[in-house]
């Protein structure tokens, strides 16, 4: 296992290097500097100003330096943000942004994997094709069109719930959190049906039947263990469409999370914010992925040994 | 040889005259039997029919507003089918001219991924080995990435044009493609039919055209109808945040992005368009499963 988890986490290694170098070069050819404003400079303070922030090295020294920092977790000054530096602004907005997921995250497993099981349970009944057809209009629905209609339903005509802002209260996180949950919902619920499906056909269930086991021990005991692997590996996608969607999410109820920063550090040419955030969050892509790479190995032996194997 | 055997014989050859049905009539025919695929089929005409006609058939301009009416609901009075926007801009107009933007999008950025894809697929899986490997490896490195985060930036830094939406969509939704046309490649160069048609001395060439090709189509159109919506999602995604198409010209995302700022006082605003970009993404996704449904051999009793 341990032999496993070292090979895994060095293979994303080269992930992260390309993701950086990429970030780094992509700033540098980005037309406009930092200090570009509307009047020129005198070339004195240009120059203390370029010496300060390093931007009078050599290219390749410069990288170095940004590499050095990265892996200090160092994300450097933000350019637009006087006195802040990026990580100053993450900081203040990844509680916010990570207790939003993370809820997301819990409702769209508590509600998938129970419907999606059902569904794979009433195969090619009515109940199927229901949940199925449901499940296919909350893929359809992108997120930025769904946050929106929410809130003219509960917050504007029925009036029950805030319409945005933020703070740590149930009403308040309610929309938020259910938007960023129902194209997960949908996602976990097909995949769980297609699984449980699958499961359900296999000769150990058919065996246990065999054998006059009660159904729901059947489904509890038997099936569900199998069937949830594909949902366990859908997490690491998940978690990407939890970080693009919290942008969304967190414009449209006007939250101040990671999410917010990143869309304003874009409007705003913020570019050292906005590269820092995209590294930041190619790095949790990258840490969650092998997080459920682990998680796959350790409830699926064969793929440990099919790794010593190869 | 007596008349019977006669019969039988020119009955034979008779059978023998129908020509054979092709995979793709075969899938054709069960797709035109999954009531859901064929409605999403004509919802999708429709669709392009209405945006592709629809401006023409209005009095109205997608960029002169009505001085006459601001905000104002739908209604057959003033002409204004959908209503008009906070600007006064007729919303029928401007919902076929954000579908034309988003559907346009959504083809040609998918033509972009379908170019790069297929190609890099086909030549890691057709050559294998360590060339396969080393490109694979890539394709597993940048996979990693937030990569919607990178469409971002670049939107950002070289300024939001459209074309750029086109290559930039395009060269980040190959990999998927990629994957799947070399998996394929890779299995049906060992396939027994290529074996034999080597066998029989067809060259290099002809088992490509012959071969892998067709049998990758199914796959790879398939894999079309599926990413078709998931451009059309990128774009209206970007446009929503303010990064996409810009004005005068528009998108569905772009008109979401105004209607969700003029809820309160204007739903119709957000409604049309919202639902406009559903009804799309919708008819695509049910259109690619029924197509699979129709072109995997495997589920075929």
């Amino acid at each position: 296992m341990l032999s496993y988890s070292l090979k895994r986490l060095a293979s994303a290694i080269p992930t992260l290097f390309l993701l950086i170098t990429f970030a780094f070069f992509m700033i540098r050819i980005a037309p406009g500097g930092p200090f570009d404003s509307e009047r020129a400079l005198p070339p004195e303070i240009e120059a203390n100003l370029a010496a300060k922030y390093h931007l009078d090295e050599p290219l390749v020294v410069q990288y170095g330096r940004y590499l050095w920092n990265i892996a200090r977790l160092d994300f450097g000054p933000s350019f637009h943000y006087l006195d802040w530096s990026v990580n100053d602004l993450i900081l203040q907005g990844a509680p916010v942004s990570f207790t939003l997921g993370l809820l997301a995250l819990l409702l769209a497993l508590a509600i998938g994997i129970p419907i999606g099981a059902w569904a794979a349970f009433r195969q090619n009944r009515a109940a199927d094709y229901s949940v199925m057809s449901l499940a296919m209009v909350g893929i359809s629905i992108p997120n930025f069109v769904m946050a929106p209609l929410l809130i003219l339903l509960f917050a504007i005509t029925l009036g029950w719930l805030p319409a945005g802002g933020w703070e740590f209260s149930p009403s308040r996180m309610v929309l938020p959190v259910v938007t960023l949950a129902l194209p997960m919902i949908a996602y976990i619920a097909r995949i769980t049906r297609g699984s449980m499906i699958e499961v359900l056909h296999a000769s150990f269930i058919r065996t246990a039947r065999a054998k006059g086991m009660p159904e729901r021990s059947i489904l509890f005991n038997h099936a569900l263990k199998p069937a949830l692997l594909p949902v366990i590996s859908y997490l690491g996608p998940a978690a990407a469409a939890i970080l693009t969607g919290s942008v969304v999410v967190e414009r449209i109820f006007t939250i101040p999370g990671i999410g917010s920063y990143f869309v304003q550090g874009a409007l705003n040419r913020d570019y050292t914010l906005v590269m820092g955030v995209v590294i930041l969050y190619g790095m949790l892509i990258i840490l969650f992925n092998f997080l459920v790479d682990l998680i796959y190995a350790w409830l699926d032996p064969r793929i440990r040994y099919d790794e010593q194997e190869a | 040889m007596n008349e019977v055997t006669r019969d039988a014989f020119s009955q034979a050859l008779d059978r023998r005259t129908v020509r054979g049905r092709s995979l793709y009539v075969d899938a054709w025919h069960r797709l035109l039997k999954n009531k859901a695929a064929v409605a999403a089929l004509i919802v999708l005409v429709v669709m392009i029919v209405l945006v592709a006609v629809g401006p023409m058939l209005s009095d109205w301009d997608h960029e002169i507003p009505d001085w006459d009416n601001y905000s104002t609901p739908p209604s057959l009075e003033t002409g204004h089918l959908f209503g008009t926007d906070a600007l006064g801009r007729d919303l029928f107009v401007r919902t076929m001219i954000g579908g034309r933007i988003s559907l346009l999008v959504g083809l040609v950025a998918t033509l972009v991924s379908l170019l790069i894809g297929v190609s890099y697929g086909a030549v890691a899986g057709f050559f294998g080995g360590r060339v396969d490997n080393i490109m694979m490896r890539f394709v597993d490195g940048i996979y990693a990435m937030p990569f919607m985060f990178f469409v971002i930036v670049l939107m950002v830094v070289f300024g939001r044009n459209i074309f750029l939406i086109f290559v930039a969509i395009g060269a980040v939704n190959w990999l998927d493609m990629a994957r799947i046309v070399r998996g394929q490649t890779l299995s049906l160069k060992n396939k027994d039919f290529v074996e034999a048609a080597r066998a029989c001395g067809g060259t290099e060439l002809q088992i490509i055209r012959r071969h892998i090709i067709p049998n990758l189509l199914g796959v790879v159109i398939v894999y079309v109808t599926l990413t078709i919506p998931q451009v059309i999602l990128v774009e209206s995604f970007l446009s929503f945040l303010g990064l996409g198409v810009q004005e005068p010209l528009t998108s569905w995302g772009a008109l979401v992005n105004e209607g969700a700022q003029e809820l309160e006082t204007a739903p119709w605003s957000l409604l049309f368009p919202a639902g406009f970009l559903a009804a799309t993404l919708f008819a695509f996704n049910f259109l690619g499963d029924g197509l699979r449904d129709a072109l995997d051999p495997k589920d075929r009793l």
